[in-house]
């Protein structure tokens, strides 16, 4: 059995591959992604200034950081987990971002979108007649609630 | 199909499966090593792995212990250039872009060379070839600031105290009776002399050899100038702040934006106010800048001089100057009145301002809301997973996400934009002032030349003095009016004001001073 050989050499390197995987898995917190854990959000420590404001906010005891940055949809919600997971992991990685960070314009939009999910009852009267029009940013004035002190 | 296709088919597929696997392995082994390098980053600030003390001039011992800082340091050599100051390998002249600086600094060395700076690691071997330093006897009180020069201060001042001078015995302490010692036993030397001083101060790594009296070498401005060696505390060091800022508490400036003063003054203002037992952190985060980065009397007529005993505005720094006479030989007779030179063209005695950009920043809104010279000179930022303050000392401009935007949440570009807004104001008034301050000039000397006394030109020179101390002081103020725009607008327009004051005190003592000059009245004689 010649091509016994080769395959049982290739299923080793493929089980070593699993382990080391699993490990780095593990060692780099990575189940935290998937859970609503603001903790996770400083497993690489750039955001430690944005968890200590957070945790001074008014908004603290009502909202983790998913509750304002992610989409209120399933879909929306995982999309723009995996997008910004994979961009802010990458940008950690590989150094030679904005510090102090800025948001990107998509996060914006989902930002503004979470403020009028729960709110909406009470802003509706604020909100443009027509779809699609423009209307002023929540966190433009209110920028203590989510970020005391930012 | 043979059965040897299918072979070498399956080992196509294999090796193809193999690289994968070794590729994604290859990966995520790469992953797990950054990860666990981030993880130490964020664990140990530092490690200490050389002792320094307090000889250690040179900072290459210190980077041994702090490779972010010092790495940070050395890159002071290459500062970008800003539209307002930066670096080059041979600085563009002040004098060549600004012609009226030639005829402002008449009869003083700055009217020989005058460049743009360059970075903190240039600028004692900048010093040493200026040809201010190689044509003109300097005093050696210009070493001051330029070079790393306490523990040359200190072995002079315990020679002078009597106190045993050995290398240990200079590391052990601070020691800052021999230092003020020293200090004011250097101060009126020449520069040649302080600076061959300096050379026979061990500096922590250079080792003498046998009757060679060189036991270090001179380096510029390194880290024992604000850190101490011990606890790497922010520390002030500089005789002449020392002095001078116990001035500043003794008197009754306000100062809003040093709280600390404010408390040692409602203590009772004891003793002497001392900013490393007194200041704030934040302070001496301004502190240890304002050590250098100020005006002082440095030449050889009387000892360094910080002029903050009325305060930190212009006025209050040329109020003690007005008061100031230089020491007189007889004991019993008051000195000459105190000036920086006399200015050629027109004979009159004037003061020199240097750098004031710790008085100007007081001056400021960034001062009054608590910013420091290193929030914005020295921003924090992260490397890896450590904060570190930037020790890579540059323009803001140079940084603006960094030194700005942690505080101001609006564009880099509206950042840059505001910031040329308040420069390019401030520098066409000062061409304006520059403009007035010229036509001053020919004004006075064509009064002169049409025989006006010096009792005469004694209230016009006032003027003269009071005009070119105002566009002197923002004119090499580093910051083009950014550190308190609105202060140097006034100056600056009581700089004009001055001068024309002076300049129609010239036609009421002449009439029209080119009339009556002696070209215009040999062109008179002609005519007749």
């Amino acid at each position: 059995m010649r091509f016994g050989k080769v395959a049982m050499t290739f299923f080793v390197c493929l089980g070593l591959l699993a382990g080391v995987g699993t490990f780095t898995f593990g060692y780099g917190k990575g189940a935290s992604y998937l859970s609503n854990n603001p903790e996770t959000c400083i497993n690489c420590h750039v955001m430690q200034d944005h968890m200590d404001s957070w945790q001074q906010s008014s908004h603290h005891h009502v909202a983790v950081c998913n509750d304002c940055h992610l989409p209120h949809d399933f879909v929306g919600k995982w999309v723009t987990k995996a997008d910004n997971g994979f961009f802010h992991s990458l940008a950690f990685t590989m150094g030679g971002y904005k510090d102090p960070i800025q948001i990107k314009p998509r996060n914006k939009r989902v930002t503004q979108s979470t403020c009028i999910s729960c709110h909406k009852d009470f802003v509706h009267p604020l909100l443009p007649a027509t779809a699609g029009h423009d209307m002023l940013s929540c966190a433009h004035c209110h920028a203590d609630v989510g970020h005391a002190g930012r | 199909m043979t059965t040897s296709d299918n072979r070498s088919r399956s080992l196509g597929w294999l090796a193809l499966l193999t690289g994968t696997v070794a590729a994604t392995t290859f990966g995520v082994v790469a992953i797990l090593v950054n990860i666990f390098e981030r993880k130490q980053e964020a664990r140990t600030p530092f490690v200490r792995v050389v002792e320094v003390d307090e000889v250690s001039t040179d900072p290459k011992p210190w980077g041994l212990n702090f490779p972010q800082q010092y790495e940070d340091y050395l890159k002071t050599v290459d500062d970008e250039y800003t539209d307002y100051g930066g670096n080059h390998a041979l600085p563009p002249s002040k004098l060549e872009e600004y012609p009226w600086l030639k005829r402002l600094f008449a009869g003083y060395a700055f009217s020989i060379e005058y460049r743009e700076a360059r970075g903190h690691a240039h600028m004692l071997a900048d010093q040493e070839v200026t040809r201010r330093v190689t044509e003109v006897q300097q005093a050696g009180a210009c070493l001051h600031c330029h070079a790393s020069i306490i523990p040359t201060y200190r072995r002079i001042g315990m020679e002078q105290l009597g106190q045993e001078v050995t290398a240990a015995k200079l590391a052990e302490s601070f020691n800052q009776e021999a230092v003020m010692a020293g200090f004011k036993a250097v101060s009126q030397r020449t520069y040649e002399e302080v600076h061959a001083e300096l050379e026979k101060t061990p500096d922590g790594v250079v080792e003498a050899a046998a009757g060679d009296p060189h036991l270090g070498n001179a380096h510029p401005v390194s880290c024992i100038d604000c850190h101490d060696p011990k606890t790497m505390a922010l520390r002030v060091t500089r005789p002449g702040f020392l002095i001078g800022i116990d001035k500043l508490a003794k008197s009754d400036d306000p100062v809003p934006h040093l709280p600390s003063i404010a408390k040692w003054r409602k203590a009772g203002s004891k003793g002497t106010y001392d900013p490393n037992t007194d200041a704030t952190r934040q302070e001496l985060r301004s502190f240890v800048c304002g050590q250098c980065h100020v005006e002082y009397y440095c030449a050889n007529k009387m000892t360094l001089t910080f002029p903050w005993s009325n305060g930190l505005k212009v006025e209050d720094l040329e109020a003690e100057w007005d008061s100031t006479t230089f020491p007189s030989e007889e004991a019993d007779e008051a000195g000459e009145p105190f000036y920086d030179y006399v200015h050629k063209e027109t004979g009159t005695k004037v003061y020199k301002a240097q750098h004031p950009e710790f008085e100007l920043w007081s001056q400021g809104i960034h001062a009054r809301a608590g910013v420091s010279c290193a929030d914005c000179h020295m921003p924090y930022e992260k490397v890896g997973a450590t904060k570190v303050s930037s020790h890579w000392v540059r323009s803001p401009m140079a940084n603006i996400n960094k030194a700005c935007q942690t505080c101001h949440k609006v564009s880099e570009q509206e950042i840059k934009d505001r910031v040329d807004l308040i420069q390019h104001r401030t520098s066409d008034l000062i061409d304006r002032a520059a403009a007035a301050v010229t036509e001053m000039f020919d004004a006075i000397i064509a009064a002169r030349e049409a025989g006006a006394s010096d009792e005469q030109l004694k209230p016009i020179r006032d003027l003269q003095r009071k005009a070119m101390w105002r566009l002197d002081f923002i004119a090499s103020e580093n910051s083009k009016g950014f550190h308190a725009s609105q202060e140097s607008a006034r100056i600056l327009a009581e700089s004009i004001d001055y001068s024309r004051q002076a300049i129609a005190g010239c036609y009421q003592l002449a009439g029209d001073p080119a009339a009556n000059s002696p070209k215009a009245e040999a062109e008179e004689k002609a005519s007749q």
